[in-house]
């Protein structure tokens, strides 16, 4: 393996290597641009990473950012390649969510992360691949098919944001959006060898993200190191008064607080995350790069969520639930896919949405709608909303004794494309130690640790709510002494 | 209770039942109650698509009623993952008419109305 520099390729370097690069005249945004289109051009037929590229747009915004480079003007992210998961609306590029209800679905506006981005100068290449309205842990219930993970494209890159890690996990692009409601981010990342952030709910605008389910959905980044995701999340993080669940709170500049030592961080390791479940090889893997932490000064500190192990039952139970809330907007009425030759409105429902939805939406949207449904609803949703309380308690009193709390962000690394399909349950327990977070609406980061059989694994910490300036230093310092975030996939380097 | 909701009830008891006597065998659905549950959704299932909605739906509820076990006496349920309170705001105009350009989504318009099959005899 060989570690790339920032005197490497372009397409090898990270973002804040090419804002270096751009802003001391070493390449042009349009030579950047170009030299990304083509790579993505080159490899879209084998890893199916993107939905939608904007290619003529993304060279028109490059020249354009050359030129404001040239008279000093413009933003933080000038002239920078990003992708989006095409869950974000982006006004006049369509945004499908993955689905055949929304193939031609064009947004009239930009969601907020997308406006915030191009505001900061970033240029936009495309709208990349997921799972079905992110309902999946595979890529493989996207309609416009499964993505391949470029360590090995007989595997799976992960889901639901699967298309965004694989892009840069394939140095197609250094940056792209992400979204998180069970693990979306953070699990694919691990599955891929890429940094992935999910900040805290409210931390980042959800305006303009076709809603899953409202109490989890999170947007967030995936990116090469945590150093370009401290930079995209000062970009999108902040209070937007479109959207009423956004947290007003204080925004640290991220990047400032990044070379803070571990020497003195107390690093929770939850027992419940290497019993059975965790493959040995992985677990052993993770224990190693806690080990490195503690090397550099960090404590390790047991602890206990003593509910952690229902997560994913209360997780199924209330995503369905806002599910099946969510996505009954689409109707057939005012935007999506219509049926055609209906006899009444009924058929115009039901015909429209059922040969608009793929089979794992159908299953989420009736799984949610049998739990809210007349005699199910306290045994179900209101027990599930319960335990929820339970798992959130439990990471608010360990976090009295600890800062971050660390372990493996997946139980396996990259499975088989197909291997999981056929059981729904197999599926759901890869976000076994992702859910928590969700759950609980804390912040989370899966940064690269380590391979198996030439796989990638993933270290996940979770931090208390708005903590995400202590999860970017800590995974920082901890890519300051390894270098599995430099590491790229041999076809692919 | 509703008529329906007893039936599944009913039927979920049976269910249980079954599975005293099949360990390894999640409780069943029948089909019946996932083309209620459709209907409620709102979902067309074609007649191939059936038999597999019906054993995997069984497969997520047996999943999720480990949760029946929890102990949760005295436990406020969550209503905001961080158990915030929402803003309030000023009940101000903030949003221009911009009908037109959000209907060139829809499927069928007709002098600013979305079109549906007639709906009242």
């Amino acid at each position: 393996m060989t570690a790339s520099k920032a005197s490497d390729a372009l397409h090898l370097q990270t973002l804040t290597e090419l804002a270096r690069g751009l802003a001391g005249g070493e390449f042009s945004s349009r030579e950047l641009t170009e030299s990304l289109l083509e790579r993505i051009d080159a490899h879209q037929k084998s890893l199916n990473a993107f939905i939608t590229l904007t290619a003529d747009e993304a060279l028109a915004e490059a020249d354009l950012a050359d030129k404001n480079r040239a008279t000093g003007a413009g933003g933080p992210l000038q002239g920078l390649p990003i992708v989006h998961k095409d869950l974000f609306c982006t006004a006049g590029v369509r945004t499908t969510c993955g689905s055949k209800i929304l193939q031609d679905f064009v947004s009239p506006y930009d969601a907020t992360v997308v406006a915030r981005l191009k505001s900061a100068g970033a240029i936009m290449l495309g709208k990349t691949n997921m799972d079905e309205f992110a309902m999946g842990s595979s890529n493989e219930t996207s309609f416009f098919g499964a993505v391949t993970n470029p360590w090995d494209q007989k595997m799976s890159p992960g889901g639901s944001s699967g298309g965004s890690a694989a892009a840069v996990a394939a140095r197609l692009v250094p940056a792209a959006t992400g979204t998180d409601t069970g693990g979306s981010i953070r699990q694919p990342a691990a599955l891929t060898g890429t940094v992935g952030l999910k900040p805290t709910y409210g931390r980042v605008s959800r305006f303009g993200m076709v809603a899953f389910a409202s109490s989890l959905d999170q947007a967030g980044v995936i990116t090469r190191s945590a150093e370009d995701a401290a930079l995209l999340l000062n970009a999108v993080a902040g209070v937007d008064p479109r959207d009423s669940t956004s947290a007003d709170q204080p925004i640290p500049d991220y990047t400032a607080t990044l070379s803070d030592s571990v020497k003195g961080l107390r690093i929770g390791v939850v027992r419940q995350h290497f019993d059975e479940g965790l493959d040995d090889e992985c677990g052993k893997t993770v224990k190693t790069a806690l080990a490195t932490l503690e090397d550099a000064g960090a404590s390790l500190v047991d602890v206990d969520l003593p509910n952690i192990g229902l997560s994913v039952p209360t997780y199924y139970v209330v995503a369905p639930a806002e599910c099946s809330s969510n996505l009954s907007r689409f109707d057939g009425v005012r935007f999506g896919h219509r049926a055609d030759n209906v006899k009444d409105i009924l058929d115009l429902y039901c015909r429209s949405r059922g040969e608009g939805f793929g089979a794992e939406v159908k299953r989420r949207i009736m799984t949610g709608t049998y739990v809210l449904s007349a005699g199910y609803y306290d045994a179900y949703y209101l027990k599930a909303q319960k335990v929820r309380q339970l798992i959130s308690r439990d990471f608010n009193q360990a976090f009295e004794n600890v800062d971050v709390i660390a372990g493996p962000t997946a139980p396996t690394t990259a499975f088989r494309l197909g291997e999981k399909t056929d059981d729904p349950i197999t599926m759901y327990l890869n976000d076994i130690y992702t859910i928590g977070a969700n759950l609980a609406g804390l912040p989370g980061i899966s940064v690269p640790c380590g391979l198996v059989k030439k796989m990638p694994v993933g270290l996940q910490l979770v931090g208390p709510a708005f903590a995400e300036a202590s999860l970017l230093s800590c995974a920082h310092q901890y890519q300051q002494i390894t270098d599995w975030h430099r590491q790229a996939p041999e076809a692919f380097r | 209770m509703h008529k329906t909701a007893c039936i599944i009830v009913a039927a979920k008891f049976v269910g249980y039942l079954v599975r005293l006597e099949i360990p390894d065998r999640p409780v069943p659905l029948t089909k019946e109650q996932v083309q209620h549950i459709a209907i409620l959704a709102r979902l067309q299932l074609e007649d191939d698509e059936f038999e597999d909605v019906v054993s995997k739906l069984s497969k997520i509820v047996d999943f999720v009623d480990q949760l029946q076990a929890a102990p949760t006496e005295n436990v406020v349920p969550m209503a905001h993952p961080l158990n915030m309170s929402l803003r309030l705001r000023a009940d101000d105009i903030t949003e221009a008419d911009n009908r037109d350009r959000y209907q060139e989504n829809a499927p069928s318009v007709e002098s600013g109305y979305y079109l549906v099959p007639r709906v009242i005899e």
